[in-house]
């Protein structure tokens, strides 16, 4: 609002709307010399060629909308009646002052009268024009024979003017409505002005944000109009917002200082810089206190939702990084051994998911698309668990008891792996697109939206782990590896089979790692190096829970993941990432075997 | 000769002081047929070979380090590189300031990169790197200061084997992230460079770095002497004890926290001292040498070589840079696969690395399938 010229207030509105009225009839040079023809002295000496006098007809329309002129526009002006039923609009005058005769004006041949009944349709602020615009824009309006205008609704039409379904009708019987792209351009921004009075509460709140990032005089008076109507608490209290945020340009101190007081329970960052900038050329001690208060505690409150939102971000790291630690945690907890590979079958784990939507592209319908990521998951389980039970039969098995030699023949695998995938599917990143179903989110107050891949990902976590604990308490393998993991030489003594119940926990660490790479695949890019980035952090959540604990390894997963982002906004990424770092080995200096030690006969 | 210097340098072990003296003749061989030499003739090294060589200098040094807490004392530092790269960056700080009103901007105390990040004063730990002894006790005291500190908290509550490695890890992890800091005060991502002279003598000079491999080879051949006298002691005689069966040296009545404390911090100053020599030779320090792969890949040098064993480090450092200059200049790609092959190799069939297979070949022992664990008692091993 800052630098608009106009002093805002109801009697702008008023003025504002009478000259939006006063353009929206100016039809256009071509237009304006035949009214001017024929209202022959009619016209004021003043008007300008594009500002044709509005032309009132004699109201004989049914329409119940309360339209903005109908209190605003000179009535004593000469009118000139058109017949309701003329086909052929643009041969004779059109005149425009009602839902009705717009409707109708947008069937005219000339772009110029369609794009101001356009105009007048968005200036009337009328719901029912909504469907009609969109059908519009779309390509779906057409007129019958008789000519009515009738938009396509799914398989039906309905008809322009009531919204009332007209059976019967075929394709054949109708002409389409052109519009140029100048016409679409004016009819995606009067649907957009027009969703103030749209039946869907949150696009009204989206129109009100559009009017205030572009205010207008005109977007001013469709806010008031639309806050009479109002009926959703929501996108009222935004409608007063808004409002508000207007009148703190008014002249009068007063009413800046109730625009103040409402606007003080805003959530909105751009309001608390507003209020910032009008403290500047405030003069007024009052306002200026007022001002002064209400930008801190919208300040506050914005904080909160910050908060709110690293919590989030927080839980989602913090659920990718107890899928990419638990299988390093449970290996290490039976078999004593860190696997350093680890991070490169979650890297494995995310290519899989990259082939499979690619294979998924090439060979199946594209309807078929959304599907890829419930396959994906399995198949990489199924890949990332044959090669960790490759590895481990063929290298790691004759270097139990060595843990700091596995550490280093583990690390040889993984520069290999990473070169590997490096040679065939190239350095650069490769995107992974997320299923439909998965993109978009969840809007909470105050633009705090849950994404659905993140919440998706957080549950998908969740049951993993609910999964991996169930086998372990309730199967005869979990039960074996819980042996192992206790007293090894016993468990063998008992005749289980340590080496089959080795291969098959690498197995099925390195496929709950591939699963993890999959979660990765769906909130960024997938590049060999994806491993490298997680490694670090799934060690230091598997050393801050506890080696092969799960309720170890799913607590430092959460509590790392929601540290690191709450302190990023404070301490940014990198120091944020350093400092929690410290804290962990200043935590292990109490607990040294983590946050849940293994209690059994192996510990020293 | 003195009963000291007898007991520092152990002149009865001729076959050690043989080796010493070939190895060291053959080092000093390149610079001197270098400078002696008319360019024409075929056997001369070209100039390129001494910074190279001299590169490798301080890698073996490194890894004699690494080799000192690993090899003798059974604390696998996966974070040796952070300390390298801490004593590089104090010499750097010290070659930055040397180059006065030469940088770019010209600015006579600020480096160019603090006047583009619009430093008005220098950091007040900048502070003293304008002369180089106080600059070359940096190299050592903060490098030995930090594994003090870190030593002193891991050891203190006995994190041992693959945890302290982990941690270690993070450590130079940590670092890494700091110093790509712009806030951090150190140049940041393109860390320190576009270094002019030291001491006087320009860095670009033949003749200088000539003098720089020399300096090299000397410090390389002292901390040998010193490791090796270190490592014969008493105290090395503890360390290895704690290497192989901690918790029984903890009952003898030793203090195993102190024992491994004061190897991780000779050793931490050790690799300072190659990182500072390093810097000069190669010309520029940066962030990535924080990076922990390449603190693992030191570890791998060492085992190449024979961990455990004084020579077998400098000679695994040799190889494995050797073919890592070779191969990521003939075919790239090959490289990686090279050295993961290494790691795997290595540790299954080599367990002793190559001095260490020389050894047992010559005591005409055959090589057994599974040597003992260097690493744990058996009791320990599992966490």
């Amino acid at each position: 609002m800052n630098g608009e010229p106009h002093p805002l207030g109801v009697g702008l509105a008023r003025r504002t709307i009478w000259g939006r009225s006063l353009r929206v009839l100016g039809f256009g040079p071509f237009v304006a010399a035949l009214l001017i023809a024929i209202l022959a002295a009619g016209a004021p000496g003043g008007a300008r060629a594009g500002d044709a006098q509005p032309i009132t007809v004699a109201a004989d329309d049914s329409s119940d909308a309360a339209t903005p002129d109908a209190d605003t526009q000179g009535s004593d002006d000469t009118g000139t009646s058109t017949d309701e039923g003329d086909k052929t609009p643009a041969a004779a005058p059109v005149v425009i002052n009602d839902f009705a005769s717009a409707v109708k004006a947008l069937n005219a041949d000339d772009a110029d009268v369609k794009a101001k009944a356009v105009q007048f349709l968005g200036a009337a602020g009328d719901a029912r024009a909504i469907p009609v615009l969109q059908a519009m824009a779309a390509d779906g309006l057409f007129a019958t024979k008789d000519g009515a205008l009738v938009y396509a609704d799914r398989d039906t039409f309905r008809d322009a003017l009531t919204g009332k379904e007209v059976p019967g009708l075929k394709s054949d019987d109708l002409s389409g409505i052109s519009a140029n792209n100048r016409l679409r351009g004016i009819v995606q921004g009067v649907i957009g002005q027009l969703g103030l009075f749209g039946p869907d509460p949150a696009i009204r709140r989206q129109a009100v944000a559009a009017i205030v990032s572009q205010p207008s005089p005109e977007g001013v008076a469709m806010l008031r109009q639309a806050l009479g109507k109002e009926t959703d608490p929501a996108a009222k209290a935004a409608m007063i917002d808004a409002l508000a945020l207007f009148d703190l340009a008014d002249p009068d101190p007063a009413k800046r200082l109730a625009a103040i007081k409402l606007l003080a329970g805003s959530t909105d960052p751009n309001v608390a810089g507003m209020l910032k900038h009008l403290l500047e050329t405030e003069k007024d001690p009052a306002v200026q206190a007022a001002a002064d208060k209400a930008v801190s505690s919208i300040r506050f409150r914005v904080g909160l939702i910050d908060i709110g939102v690293n919590l989030f971000e927080g839980l989602s790291l913090g659920s990718i990084l107890l899928l990419a630690a638990i299988g390093l945690s449970v290996t290490f907890g039976v078999m004593g051994v860190i696997n350093m590979a680890h991070g490169e079958m979650i890297m494995l784990g995310a290519y899989t998911a990259y082939v499979t939507q690619r294979a998924f592209a090439a060979w199946l319908p594209f309807g078929m698309m959304d599907f890829y990521l419930p396959v994906a998951v399995p198949v990489a389980f199924l890949v990332t668990a044959g090669i960790g039970m490759a590895l481990e039969r063929t290298v790691i098995r004759f270097l139990y008891g060595r843990p700091l030699e596995t550490l280093l023949s583990t690390w040889g695998i993984s520069l290999i792996l990473q070169q590997a995938v490096r040679s065939i599917f190239g350095p650069d990143n490769q995107a992974v697109a997320n299923p439909s179903w998965m993109t978009g989110g969840m809007d909470l107050a105050g633009g705090f939206t849950l994404t659905w891949n993140r919440l998706v990902i957080i549950f998908f976590c969740l049951a993993v782990l609910g999964a991996l604990a169930a086998v372990l308490r309730y199967s005869s393998f979990g039960l074996h590896m819980r042996a192992v993991a206790q007293n090894r030489p016993m468990a063998a003594a008992m005749g289980i089979r340590t080496g089959r119940v080795d291969a098959l926990t690498f197995a099925v660490g390195s496929g709950i790692a591939g699963t993890a790479g999959v979660a990765l695949s769906q909130i960024g890019n997938v590049s060999p190096n994806l491993g490298q980035t997680y490694i670090v952090d799934s060690f230091m959540v598997v050393v801050f829970g506890g080696v092969g604990s799960l309720w170890g390894t799913l607590l430092g997963a959460g509590t790392l993941g929601i540290v690191n982002k709450l302190l990023e906004p404070f301490a940014g990424a990198i120091l944020g990432k350093v400092v929690v770092l410290v804290l962990i080995i200043l935590f292990i200096q109490r607990r040294p075997r983590g946050l849940f030690a293994l209690r059994g006969r192996s510990v020293e | 000769m003195t009963s000291l210097a007898r007991r520092i340098l152990m002149p009865d072990d001729r076959r050690f002081w043989l080796v010493f003296v070939v190895v060291s003749a053959l080092v000093l061989l390149v610079p001197v047929l270098n400078l002696v030499l008319p360019d024409d003739v075929g056997i001369r090294p070209p100039n390129w070979m001494i910074p190279l060589f001299g590169k490798y200098l301080c890698y073996a040094m490194l890894a004699l380090a690494l080799d000192l807490v690993w090899g003798f004392c059974g604390v696998l530092s996966l974070g040796h590189g952070a300390f390298f790269a801490l004593g590089g960056y104090a010499f750097g700080m010290y070659l930055m300031r040397q180059i006065g009103t030469r940088g770019v901007y010209g600015n006579p105390v600020l480096p160019d990169f603090m006047v583009f990040l619009a430093y008005k004063h220098l950091p007040w730990y900048w502070l003293g790197f304008n002369h180089f002894w106080f600059a070359a006790i940096m190299v050592v005291l903060i490098p030995g200061l930090l594994a003090l500190v870190f030593g002193y908290f891991a050891f203190r509550s006995r994190i041992t084997g693959v945890y302290l490695s982990i941690i270690t890890q993070a450590m130079t992890y940590a670092l890494l992230l700091a110093f790509f800091r712009n806030d951090m005060g150190m140049g940041g991502n393109n860390g320190l460079t576009d270094f002019k002279d030291m001491l006087g003598y320009n860095l670009q000079a033949e003749q200088t770095k000539v003098g720089l491999y020399v300096a090299s080879a000397i410090a390389l051949a002292l901390s040998l002497i010193l490791c090796r006298f270190i490592v014969s002691s008493k105290l090395g005689r503890v360390m290895q004890g704690v290497r192989d069966a901690e918790a029984r040296v903890r009952f003898l009545g030793y203090s195993s926290t102190n024992v491994k404390l004061f190897a991780f911090v000779l050793s931490a100053m050790l690799a300072g001292i190659a990182g500072a020599l390093y810097v000069p030779q190669v010309g520029i320090i940066n962030p990535s040498e924080f990076s922990p792969a390449n603190s693992i890949e030191v570890a791998i040098w060492v085992a190449v070589g024979g961990r455990g064993t004084l020579l077998g480090p400098i000679l695994g450092a040799w190889v494995v840079n050797y073919a890592k200059t070779y191969l990521t200049g003939a075919a790239p790609e090959i490289w990686l696969f090279f050295l993961g092959a290494l790691f795997i190799l290595v540790t299954l069939l080599l367990p002793k690395g190559i001095v260490g297979a020389l050894r047992q070949m010559r005591r005409g022992t055959p090589v057994p399938p599974d040597p003992a664990p260097l690493t744990e008692e058996p009791g320990e091993s599992h966490a």
